[in-house]
């Protein structure tokens, strides 16, 4: 296999339910790159879960080839070929009868692994997706909440080290703000794992997020556009995608960009063990209206004024609790999002072990969005120019 | 007061006799507890996902049920002699409805998401079956097993009169002897064993419902 080959290729793929004329997908013909996330997205009933669905086979296609690692699968045993392939749904589908270990070492019993072996893989797994094993290992689903079991089901899918991972709506079920949290955590995995991911959502600022390149379907999974999400927010290729890309192009945007790709402000800060005076004396020199309080780990912990110095033991309970954390990875749209929900006006940026890092302000982020929506006005304004 | 110290002089006197009645009747129940469950089991997990045999199936076993036991048992005479074999066989075919019916309940409640995720992850029908299905629905299957034996142990009476022994035949003789002494005593004893036995078996049903119910569902 060369470097440029597909992992995954669908050739002139097509299904056909039986009873019905009309296909549920008409030739598609896809290519999926090794280690890139390819996230099909598009309206409701395009199609794109049946063709996620085709990939491994779940679903039989009436005709047309599917090549992995440029090996023609259509017709292979489609067990074997599955256990090849790590696969996600948005319902996860947990085992309840199964310990979290026993779910995690599904696979790799299947390929009749040894239990030294097994044990370990499903450890290493547990800590990668952060759950600590020795509290989780022995637990049941049923004890799980639903971000927990969301990882559990993608630690799951990785159990036997697939290269390929198909996830359908994963993090669909999950509220708002556990979704980003996932999907953040999913992106920092897959810049280590590096595996060829194929991503279906309905979610369009989902798929700008999570999609190295998007395929956007319409109706029989026919492809509308297939490029980088900046590609496809800079130039839709046609009506449909417009259409579907909605209003806001600037505020899709935001999902593009990266908290540590904006400028983090400093604060002063204080940090554990220390003193009243000592604050005071920041205060002070700073010329600040507030101090950043971190405990000995060097964590963001409370947020200190000179009011709430007054009647207070011990510091770690003083003034307010931060409550508003960004990380790198999260998309500014997140950290905006973040900040509406904390009504600070102010986040702190910690790296991913949770130390400080400094802090953006409300400020920044609107100048920033001022700032696109300027180059976005240039942009039609230049169009509208070229076309009179 | 009197009648009771009759009964427990009656017992008294024919504690080996009760005994190996009991046996008898306890054998006809392990008997087709094994054989009913294997059957229905087999055939409910055949039929979970053909709707059309599966309405058959379980209208088959539901006629079975109400054809009146002594009918069934003497009809069985013909083909298999008398004793064991005609309760042993009426009481299988009786036993199989509820069993049959719970394992197609208990089938059909797994949820389809993990079925989805099973068959996702590459194990084959038979794996499917083996380690997810029938774990998830054994507690309704087991349910279907428990109401089945009860039913059986109480049928099981009719065998005295097919010449199988068992409990009924303390009700049988005590029946035909009526109004000699010791005929009352006779029947109170079958009637008593027996209901005593269908509650023994039922609570040692319900022990082992919860020991081999797999943590993660109970």
């Amino acid at each position: 296999m060369t470097p440029t080959e597909p992992m995954i290729r669908l050739e002139a793929v097509e299904k056909i339910y039986p009873g019905s004329d009309i296909p549920a997908v008409a030739r598609l013909d896809l290519e999926i790159m090794p280690g890139e996330i390819l996230v099909l997205v598009g309206p409701s009933g395009c199609g794109k879960s049946t063709t996620l669905r085709l990939i491994n086979r779940m679903i039989e296609p009436t005709s047309g080839h599917i090549f992995f690692e440029g090996e023609d699968v259509t017709n292979v045993d489609a067990d074997q070929l599955r256990r090849k392939i790590g696969y996600v749904i948005q319902q996860i589908g947990l085992f309840p009868h199964r310990t979290i270990a026993e779910n995690i070492a599904t696979v790799p019993r299947l390929l009749d692994w040894d239990d030294d072996r097994i044990e370990s893989r499903v450890d290493e797994l547990l800590t990668m997706t952060g759950m600590e094993p020795s509290i989780f290992r022995s637990r049941y689903p049923k004890e799980l909440s639903g971000g927990q079991a969301q990882r559990v089901g993608v630690a799951r899918a990785l159990a036997a080290d697939p290269d390929v991972l198909l996830m359908d709506e994963p993090f669909g079920a999950v509220d708002p703000i556990a979704r980003d949290r996932l999907q953040n955590e999913f992106l920092r995995l897959q810049a280590e794992l590096k595996k060829t991911i194929v991503f279906v959502t309905h979610d369009i600022d989902e798929a700008i997020k999570m999609g190295d390149r998007i395929a956007i379907l319409q109706e029989q999974s026919v492809i509308a556009q297939h490029d980088t999400p900046e590609a496809i927010l800079a130039g839709p290729a046609s009506k449909f995608v417009e259409d579907f890309l909605g209003a806001g192009a600037t505020l899709k945007g935001l999902n593009l960009m990266r908290v540590r790709e904006v400028e983090v402000d400093d604060m002063p800060t204080v940090v554990a063990p220390t003193s009243r005076e000592q604050v005071l004396q920041t205060l002070d020199s700073s010329g600040s209206d507030w101090v950043l309080y971190l405990d000995e780990k060097r964590m963001p912990r409370r947020w200190l004024d000179r009011r709430s110095l007054d009647d207070v033991e011990a510091l770690s309970g003083a003034g307010r609790e931060v409550n508003a954390f960004v990380e790198p990875e999260d998309t500014v749209r997140d950290a905006l999002e973040i900040m509406l929900h904390s009504t600070a006006g102010v986040a702190c940026c910690v790296k991913p072990d949770g130390t400080y890092r400094g802090v953006i302000r409300l400020e920044t982020l609107m100048a920033l969005i001022a700032d696109l929506q300027r180059q976005e006005r240039d942009k039609q304004a230049a169009v509208a120019a070229a076309s009179s | 007061m009197q009648g009771l110290q009759s009964l427990i002089d009656y017992m008294s006197q024919r504690v080996d006799l009760i005994w190996e009645s009991t046996l008898t009747h306890l054998l006809y129940i392990g008997s087709v507890f094994v054989v009913g469950t294997i059957i229905a089991v087999t055939v409910g997990v055949l039929v979970r996902h053909r709707p059309v045999a599966r309405e058959i199936a379980l209208g088959i076993a539901s006629v079975m049920l109400t054809i009146p036991s002594l009918g069934l048992f003497v009809m069985l005479i013909p083909l298999v002699g008398i004793g064991f074999w005609p309760p042993f066989i009426g009481l299988t075919i009786y036993s199989l409805l509820p069993i049959m019916r719970n394992t197609v309940a208990g089938l059909s409640s797994v949820d389809q998401a993990v079925l989805e995720s099973a068959r996702g992850m590459g194990m084959n029908s038979r794996q499917r079956l083996w380690r997810i299905e029938l774990p998830l629905a054994w507690p309704v299957i087991i349910t279907g097993v428990r109401v089945s034996v009860l039913l059986i142990s109480g049928i099981a009476a009719i065998a005295a009169l097919v010449g199988g022994g068992g409990l009924g035949d303390f009700i049988n003789d005590g029946l035909t002897r009526i109004p000699l002494p010791g005929s009352l005593e006779a029947i109170w004893t079958g009637t008593l064993l027996i209901i005593f036995l269908a509650l023994l078996i039922d609570s040692l049903f319900l022990l082992f419902r919860r020991a081999t119910t797999p943590a993660g569902i109970r």
